[in-house]
């Protein structure tokens, strides 16, 4: 039965052959246009941000699109200049780019070693345990925020590099932090290791080390880089606990706190300022998920299928 | 920590023995550093009372030897770094939001009362018949200060911290020296920047103490006598008697706080001990409240007159948050499925708002919406010919936020439903045109129901995220315009999450922690409730718990 439907329905569509091809133009055009309106809406900001990087008038209210009354090309670059000598935006690069590295290295290293562990070792209490780290996971890290700003508080009487408003108890707030996610993300790349590989070596009498450190580690080494420029990248552009956590300390702010300095009553003033910064703090990031598109794309879809 | 990272030998083939020697070496060194280090941080803690802290790196610390010297624990030797610092930065701070809970702890009641005696013990003040000195700073090369005093009579003297005064002489030239028993004379570029700390410094030794005050070096006393038995402060200086009060965590008055209490019996203690003068208020010190902050969160009127706002916003928001990120996100990705000329090209354009760092995004967006001369309401207002409110107006400002987040939010759901999309099998397609479904009734009833199979457990976590989504309500307007008349610092755009911040560490009323970690448990309950329902209506816990 239903195959004769499906014969009828094909029917006419054959006979109208050049009408159809006609619609399916139509709406090529109509998403295109669609795809287009939307590209421009996502695009808009970062065009105008850009824009206002390069307009040597540094308010808002005299911004146009390009930039007009330019009599030197060095005069696109004075939000540039007044950034760089007048702010300490290097020093908040710096600062960001030190807490940023320390912490995606460690993290990779250390949750690299447990997720090993978790895929390779058969031990009573693994799977709880396991489980156990993801439902901690749940509680969202900002909520835990008075906690930690007072443990800080504390640890710093003693631990002056660990305390309130240093680059080392951000660091280690965002280690201890990302283990849980880390450790599980990992050793679903761990498990993708056939088991094989170090079975032998195990046979051949390696020890467990050995076999992590030659044989494992270099196997998922380019994923391992993956993680860690993510990591970098999301530690680079984390704001709250930074703020939170580095309130006191002007030198110790990074990037993103110091961006946030800028939105305040002066902001429609200093908008040029502003935006030479957005830009430099902007483009690593999106250098980096521009370049990393696939693989970004390819871990949300596995977690979208497998839930 | 480093300890875990060795591992101990195998045993069995003699050649890996030495290398094997080594691991043992490292493992026992490392760990031996990470007990040193941690006993003299327990030591520390423990010594000033902050027990909570100490016991619980007690705790860890032995965890961690075990694991590291039992041979049947090797697996977790590997896994014991992560645990440890999972334990003090995550699990820690979530049994200290729940203990802090339970307490006052506040700028108001800060210190718990032992080490609040201790420090008001060492404070000074300067009695009305004290001698008066003109003073100069010196400094020796470990940052101590000293001072050279001069009094009325013009006698000098020297005086460091920790030793008695001795009389001084001055040099011939009647010029101070430029050193003197190893310090050195403060140029004058830097006493400016010391005056902070000279004025925290009390000088000499015993009762005869020398302080800094309003210009003048002065002889300086005890300020507050403590009676341990009749659990008295006695304030030297003003005489008044304060007596510890451990039901309300502050040293009071008596007679003045039970008149007081008396005017006014339907007085919320916290409130009232932190905002009444018309007693004698001493310090106030920290203390279990038990379910207090919970009661005052729910009933108070004061304060649950924004919470009821506030919550159906923080819902409304994330709902509708994810509802416009994901009709968006999920357009897109048909309108790329199919064999679009400039796929790609047109995917890497959308990609860009999810890479741009959130902050900087809302603050762009913040800066275009910018009432009085951003680009975006400059251009409503040539269309409308009126001004858009985009920050003052409680309405467009909610409106604002959505559309920033819709900005932010699409390209996620567009990246995820394209994956779903793809996986959906093409001949389920081709039996519907089989079946003569049109290109909505395949949309209705095959693309929607399989692609919220695969995406509704990342809805829920996305309405999760947004209802925590702090840093785009902080950055667009701080949770402004605010709401007025509420006796909590509390804006039409503020989630409970924002809500809780603002109480933790708001300006102006002073911090309240003990009632921002109730807010944060209520919230997190909700965050639970939400989760366990994603949990059942997914069945992915159960999933998951299988892949382990």
């Amino acid at each position: 039965m239903f195959n004769t439907m499906a014969m009828q329905k094909e029917k006419p569509k054959r006979t109208d052959d050049g009408n159809y091809r006609q619609s399916q133009q139509f709406w090529t055009g109509i998403r295109i246009i669609i795809l287009t309106l939307l590209s421009i809406f996502a695009l808009f900001p970062v065009v105008w941000v850009v824009s206002a990087s390069f307009n040597p008038s540094q308010s808002m209210q005299s911004q146009s699109l390009i930039p007009a009354g330019i009599d030197s090309p060095e005069e696109l670059l004075t939000n540039y200049n007044t950034l760089l000598t007048t702010k300490p935006f290097t020093r908040w690069v710096t600062n960001s780019v030190i807490t940023s590295t320390i912490t995606s290295v460690t993290t990779v290293m250390i949750t690299a070693l447990s997720a090993y562990s978790f895929s390779r070792f058969r031990f009573s209490g693994r799977r709880s345990l396991m489980l156990f780290i993801l439902l901690v996971q749940v509680f969202p890290n900002l909520l835990a925020m008075v906690a930690v700003y007072l443990m800080l508080l504390q640890l710093g009487e003693y631990l002056p590099f660990l305390g309130l408003n240093t680059l080392g108890g951000l660091i280690m707030v965002y280690v201890g932090g990302a283990m849980g996610i880390n450790i599980w993300l990992m050793k679903g790349f761990f498990d993708s290791v056939p088991r094989d590989i170090d079975e032998s070596a195990l046979v051949d009498g390696a020890t467990h080390w050995q076999t992590y450190w030659m044989l494992i580690f270099p196997l998922v080494r380019p994923i391992l880089i993956v993680v860690g420029i993510l990591s970098f990248v999301g530690t680079f552009n984390e704001f709250v606990l930074a703020r939170v956590l580095l309130l006191g300390n002007e030198d110790a702010k990074t990037l993103m706190v110091g961006l946030w300095g800028f939105i305040g009553d002066n902001f429609a003033k200093d908008w040029g300022i502003f935006a030479a910064g957005a830009v430099l703090g902007a483009i690593p990031t999106l250098v980096i998920y521009l370049l990393l598109q696939d693989q970004i794309v390819g871990g949300l879809t596995q977690g979208s299928v497998k839930g | 920590m480093s300890a875990a990272t060795t591992d101990a030998p195998r045993g069995a083939p003699s050649g890996a023995l030495s290398s094997g020697t080594i691991g043992v070496l490292l493992r026992y060194g490392g760990l031996f550093i990470v007990d040193a280090f941690a006993l003299l941080l327990i030591y520390m803690l423990a010594a000033d009372g902050v027990w909570e802290l100490a016991v619980f790196i007690a705790i860890v610390t032995i965890i961690v030897n075990i694991i590291n010297l039992r041979e049947d624990l090797k697996p977790l030797r590997w896994i014991s770094p992560a645990l440890a610092l999972m334990a003090l930065f995550v699990i820690y701070p979530i049994i200290y939001t729940v203990y802090v809970a339970f307490t006052n702890y506040g700028d108001g009641n800060f210190y718990p009362k032992g080490s609040l005696v201790n420090q008001l013990l060492e404070m000074q003040f300067v009695p009305d018949d004290g001698v008066e000195y003109d003073y100069t700073a010196y400094r020796n090369e470990a940052g101590e200060y000293a001072l050279w005093l001069t009094d009325a009579d013009g006698k000098h003297f020297f005086i460091t911290v920790g030793n008695a005064m001795t009389p001084a002489t001055l040099p011939e030239n009647g010029e101070l020296p430029e050193s003197y028993e190893g310090y050195t004379l403060l140029p004058n570029s830097e006493r400016f920047r010391a005056l902070q700390d000279l004025e925290n410094i009390a000088f000499g030794e015993g009762e005869n103490l020398i302080g800094i005050r309003s210009g003048n070096a002065v002889a300086s006393k005890d300020r507050y006598a403590h009676d341990a038995a009749a659990d008295t402060l006695t304030d030297l200086q003003s005489g008044v008697v304060y007596t510890g009060d451990d039901s309300i965590g502050f040293f009071v008055d008596k007679t003045g706080y039970e008149a007081a209490l008396a005017a006014d019996t339907a007085a919320d203690i916290q409130p009232f001990l932190l905002a009444n003068e018309r007693f004698s208020r001493g310090a106030g010190y920290r203390i279990l409240v038990g379910l207090n902050n919970f009661e005052r969160f729910f009933t108070s009127p004061a304060l649950n007159g924004p919470l009821l706002r506030i919550f159906l916003w923080t819902v409304t928001f994330a709902l509708l948050s994810v509802i416009t990120t994901f009709s968006v996100g999920l357009l897109i990705a048909l309108l790329l499925q199919a064999n679009t000329p400039g796929k790609r090209f047109f995917r890497t354009l959308l990609i860009v708002p999810y890479a741009i760092p959130a902050l900087i995004s809302v603050s762009v967006w913040k800066g275009m919406l910018n009432d009085n001369f951003g680009v975006v309401s400059n251009f409503l207002e040539s269309i409308l010919n009126t001004q858009i409110p985009f920050f003052s107006d409680p309405v467009w400002a909610k409106v604002g936020i959505l559309l920033i987040n819709l900005w932010l939010g699409y390209p996620y759901f567009m990246l995820v439903c394209s994956g779903a999309l793809a996986a959906i099998p093409s001949d389920m397609y081709e039996a519907a045109k089989v079946d003569g479904a049109n290109t909505w009734q395949q949309f209705q009833s095959l693309t929607l129901p399989m692609l919220l199979v695969a995406v509704g457990p990342l809805l829920i976590a996305s309405f999760t995220y947004n209802f925590n989504n702090f840093v785009l309500i902080e950055a667009y307007n701080e949770g402004g315009p605010p709401i007025f008349g509420t006796p909590t610092p509390a804006g039409h755009t503020d989630i409970l999450i924002s809500y809780a911040f603002r109480l933790a560490f708001g300006t102006g009323r002073g911090a309240d922690y003990g009632l921002a970690s109730a807010i944060t448990i209520v919230i997190f309950a909700m965050v639970v409730v939400v989760t366990l329902f994603q949990f059942r209506f997914t069945g992915s816990w159960e999933e998951t718990s299988k892949n382990v």
